[in-house]
């Protein structure tokens, strides 16, 4: 669980409440999953990287967390590349391969834009604590605590269903019915997952309500979860870096409303 | 702390009676006592006299009439217990389901949170709980990282920053190592002396909790069967409080006789041999054994030493980390010296496992079902089976259960479950890890006996355990795991 053992706890962003990093990769992400086109990608992964060193994030971590979605962005500009709309020029042809230059562009444009939405998304919540993101999302949103905390405690447990899984897969080696039939079995061992999970769950809510959970009366918040001029400074930032990358298309000529009329 | 908290609870049970929705018969009924305030009650019975049953109702969470059927009437302070919640804190028998953030500060805190007590005044109540229990580990140590005695001890000290009036611990240390379960027992006493609270507690393991206790309640058929000191209780109650399952001081379960020969065969034997789970991050090393036909092999060693890892290990469950573990011609027989590398079929007949948690290993939806997996993947035929099958559900005092659902069973009859189920198919080898883990006396006494009686028909036993009661009564050869560092 790569969320519940984060390190980077020790760099200035990770004081920064959980809720304005949510609200910042929120506010990049709107604009560029509204146009499809490479000048508003390009630009917004541009301020991102310049700004990067700031989150507080070493090379190594950087690298060990995003590498999956340097990895993925690629590919899925491959698949568009492949099987994407085509237009202008065709390069290549194959069954249902078409290779144009419009599907390339629209591939590039593709591979920036998950970068640019994925990067900052990954980045921002490698400095988020899951208890830290409960205590804003029930005191800054005033989300109910009945719903944050619920989902806080199941996340625990999410640790206890990889151990659960090993176990049963032991099981059924010793059973001696691991030999054959793997589809089924891996339905089977989903199954007894999922009734294993329901008690636990079960248990827990017992738990929980033992400590008063649920009962009448307000409920109080041992940790603050302040949220000021640092808050707002970042929220900021996601904004800048997302009317920039619009202003830019729209200058370039390149904005292309995904919702609005065809080009 | 202690000049501030609220007086300890009076708890009184008027004809009390609870039948959970889906059952048809009552899990405990005409339940009638009085608990003044500050007493240190400790509360006896058979498995299934719906002991916890009236500690969830104490602790107001047994839910509402949908979940039940309520009879009488239960009082704390003379109010309905369900209307009292937070004024009674309740500690259950697992560890692990009873964390419930990932910090041990924040846990502490959740229960003050839900009452509502006010910021600037929960954390001193965070550290004072955690002081009187005895749990010295900075606040943001993270939760999953506590041993079990650790992990109770922050259930405990949760409870206790919600200043209740009232204890209830139900089987508290039936999961725990004998030195989890001294800590426990302390801290409890210390955080007794700390804050006054009336204490209820269950646990079969009468002697653990005796210096602590100065009342006993016996529940039984037809509610209250016994109640005073504990010496008047256990004095006259105490054999037929035994035979009936509970751990009653200077009447421990008989042991089975001493095996009529010396060992047999080597089976399979271990050298320089370094288990793990993960890759690469062996759990014990350096470990030299041989497992014998005819003998026992107990494994013993402190939580975290590698024992069930090893267990596993040795039966073909997991590769090897390092080492050599090979078995003999005597159990290979045409399958190889490597366990590991045996096809799911051919561990059957030689080498069965019996898991710590017996619902990792259910698969059927009965009880016969259940003990017909293993025939039928050995691709035995119908009368074979069903004459395996009636014989084992005779034995093991499953028969009645024989069309129930084997997650519906208690603790102690899946225990029988699965070790039923790994016989049916007389595998020569035996590995059971923790077969007496949370086990009445009376189902400690039939497991042990059963394992002896294999022991001396020619199979191995391999027993992970704590309980060097188990060691004694199968005249085990043991082998001591260290800490792991």
């Amino acid at each position: 669980m790569t969320l519940l053992d984060a390190h980077a706890r020790t760099g200035r962003m990770s004081r920064v409440n959980p809720v304005a990093k949510l609200g910042a990769a929120a506010l990049i992400t709107i604009p560029l999953v509204l146009t499809l086109d490479v000048v508003s990608a390009t630009v917004a992964l541009g301020l991102e990287l310049l700004l990067m060193p700031l989150a507080g994030l070493g090379w190594r971590e950087f690298w060990a967390r995003t590498w999956i979605v340097w990895a993925l962005a690629p590919l899925t500009g491959l698949t568009i590349a492949l099987y994407g709309r085509t237009s202008g020029e065709v390069y290549f042809h194959w069954l249902f391969v078409e290779v144009s230059a419009g599907s390339l562009v629209l591939a590039l444009a593709t591979t920036i834009r998950v970068l640019a939405i994925a990067l900052p998304s990954v980045v921002l919540f490698a400095t988020v604590d899951p208890t830290d993101l409960a205590d804003g999302l029930g005191q800054v949103l005033k989300l109910p605590a009945r719903f944050v905390l619920g989902a806080l405690a199941g996340l625990r447990m999410v640790g206890l269903f990889l151990d659960d899984w090993r176990a049963l897969e032991l099981a059924r080696r010793a059973r001696g019915v691991a030999d054959r039939g793997r589809a089924r079995r891996f339905l089977g061992m989903a199954f007894a997952l999922l009734v294993l999970s329901l008690r636990r769950g079960s248990k827990l809510a017992t738990a929980m309500e033992a400590r008063g959970f649920g009962a009448p009366g307000p409920r109080r918040w041992a940790r603050e979860s302040p949220f000021g001029a640092a808050e707002w400074a970042l929220m900021g930032v996601g904004l800048a870096i997302a009317l920039v990358a619009v202003a830019a298309a729209v200058a370039a000529g390149t904005w292309n409303f995904i919702l609005g009329p065809g080009v | 702390m202690a000049d501030q908290s609220p007086r300890p609870a009076a708890v009184e049970a008027r004809e009390w009676g609870w039948r959970h929705a889906s059952r048809n018969a009552w899990a405990v009924r005409d339940v009638a006592f009085r608990i003044e305030s500050g007493e240190r009650v400790l509360l006896l019975g058979a498995s299934g006299s719906g002991k916890s049953t009236l500690l969830h109702g104490l602790a107001g969470v047994l839910g509402g009439a949908e979940e039940g059927e309520q009879a009488g009437s239960l009082l704390i302070d003379d109010e309905p217990a369900a209307h009292r919640r937070g004024r009674a804190g309740l500690v259950l028998q697992d560890p692990d389901a009873q964390v419930i953030l990932a910090r041990v500060g924040d846990d502490v805190a959740f229960g003050c949170e839900n009452l509502g007590v006010p910021r600037e005044e929960i954390w001193p109540r965070v550290r004072a709980a955690l002081d009187a229990v005895g749990l010295d580990v900075p606040l943001d140590r993270q939760t999953k990282a506590l041993s079990g005695g650790q992990k109770q001890r922050l259930a405990l000290a949760g409870l206790l920053a919600m200043q209740p009036g009232l204890l209830l611990l139900d089987e508290p240390t039936a999961n725990l190592d004998p030195a989890g379960v001294a800590e426990v027992r302390d801290a409890v006493t210390r955080l007794l002396d700390v804050q006054a609270t009336t204490l209820v507690v269950v646990e079969h393991r009468v002697e653990v909790w005796l210096p602590v206790v100065s009342r006993v309640i016996v529940l039984g058929d037809g509610g209250v069967i016994a109640d005073g000191s504990p010496d008047e209780v256990l004095g006259r109650e105490g054999a037929g409080l035994a035979a009936r399952g509970v751990w009653v001081p200077g009447i421990p379960p008989s042991h089975p006789p001493a095996p009529a020969r010396a060992p047999g065969a080597a089976l399979l034997s271990a050298s320089e041999l370094a288990v793990q789970r993960v890759a690469s991050h062996p759990v014990a090393s350096g470990i030299d054994v041989v497992v014998r036909a005819g003998a026992a092999l107990a494994v013993t060693g402190p939580n975290g030493a590698g024992k069930s890892t090893l267990g596993l290990t040795l039966a073909g469950l997991l590769p090897p980390a390092s080492g050599t573990l090979a078995a003999t011609a005597e159990l290979a027989g045409d399958a190889g010296s490597s366990p590991i590398r045996w096809a799911s079929r051919q561990l059957l007949t030689r080498i069965g496992t019996v898991f710590q948690d017996p619902e990792h290993q259910l698969l059927a939806k009965t009880v016969r079902e259940e003990l017909e997996v293993g025939p039928r993947a050995l691709g035995l035929d119908e009368t074979e089976t069903a004459r395996r099958v009636d014989e084992l559900l005779e034995r093991l005092r499953l028969a009645p259960l024989a069309r129930a659902n084997p997650y519906t069973l208690s603790g102690g009859e899946k225990r029988r479950l699965t070790v039923a189920a790994a016989l049916a198919t007389a595998p020569r080898l035996l590995v059971l890890d923790e077969p007496t883990f949370g086990q009445d006396a009376r189902t400690w006494a039939e497991l042990v006996a059963l394992l002896a009686r294999l022991r001396d028909e020619g199979s191995a036993i391999v027993a992970i355990t704590h309980d060097l009661d188990v060691v004694a009564a199968l005249r085990a050869e043991r082998l001591e795991l260290g800490a792991a560092s």
